[in-house]
């Protein structure tokens, strides 16, 4: 799995008993791609976030729907993609959560801690029906604390 | 792994050992549940331990939130005690870590409470 373009791929129905395992299978494959403990931890939460979405707002908690998670290590970078069967968003219109005003908001946190721990993040159509969302982490970025902007 | 909780009553302060996660589903609604309890027998002061909790995500954060602003509207408080790194990192990436009062030594915690309802 270390060669460059290598895949990993798990497909399986909306239950939010499978994010446990979307997780399991995320730390495997971003510890394979040789990323440090910290690092694997935020790929890992960015992950859990990004099936929570397929899962509860794409495939509406559906079980016939299936949420498609799909890794590929490269020399440079780890590309996941997130496929659902919804009909998709728009991340920038989600408020900001570190606003005064949204500061105690219950929701809203979790495209935003994406954004925070991935390098690339965006979202598109899927020909034929659904959403996927790509993220993108690359070896040694430095991605601290701060949200990425939306890749164009 | 769902989240677990023991409850111990010192002085008037409710402590809340939790452990596990505490995230979208059961976790969450464990956390809700316990809070709606405690407020419900007039136990307004609450510290929640989160030395065990070993992942808690944005629901959960959000939970938290949500439990901060319901004891303080019943006039209580609730505040946090012993913060994993990866939830200390987390409530400072969102902006929360100066919006609940965290603590690292439960009798200082226990100790903040009496003199904020002393005051």
């Amino acid at each position: 799995m270390t060669a460059e373009g290598s895949v990993v791929e798990v497909v399986f129905e909306s239950d939010l008993k499978n994010v446990e395992m979307a997780e399991e299978v995320t730390r495997r494959v971003s510890s394979t791609a040789g990323f440090a403990e910290d690092e694997q931890h935020r790929i890992d939460m960015a992950v859990h976030e990004s099936v929570i979405n397929a899962i509860w707002h794409g495939n509406k908690n559906d079980p016939s729907k299936q949420v498609r998670l799909r890794f590929q290590i490269f020399v440079d970078r780890l590309e996941i993609r997130v496929r659902d069967q919804g009909n998709g968003y728009d991340p920038n219109a989600i408020p900001d959560p570190l606003s005064q005003e949204n500061l105690l908001s219950v929701s809203g946190r979790g495209i935003f801690l994406i954004r925070t721990f991935m390098d690339e993040y965006r979202v598109e159509k899927v020909a034929g029906g659904g959403t996927e969302v790509i993220l993108v982490k690359r070896m040694n970025s430095n991605n601290s604390d701060q949200p990425r902007r939306e890749v164009p | 792994m769902s989240m677990k909780s023991t409850l111990r009553q010192v002085d008037s302060i409710t402590v809340v050992d939790m452990s596990g996660r505490i995230t979208l589903g059961e976790g969450c609604t464990q956390l809700r549940e316990l809070i709606r309890e405690q407020l419900g027998k007039g136990h307004k002061n609450l510290l929640l331990n989160l030395a065990d909790v070993t992942y808690i995500d944005s629901s959960g954060i959000g939970e938290l939130v949500s439990g901060f602003t319901r004891v303080s509207n019943e006039g209580g408080q609730l505040k946090l005690l012993n913060l994993t790194k990866k939830v200390h990192d987390l409530l400072q990436i969102t902006k929360l870590y100066t919006v609940f009062d965290v603590h690292d030594d439960e009798a200082k915690a226990i100790t903040s409470f009496e003199k904020a309802a002393g005051a």
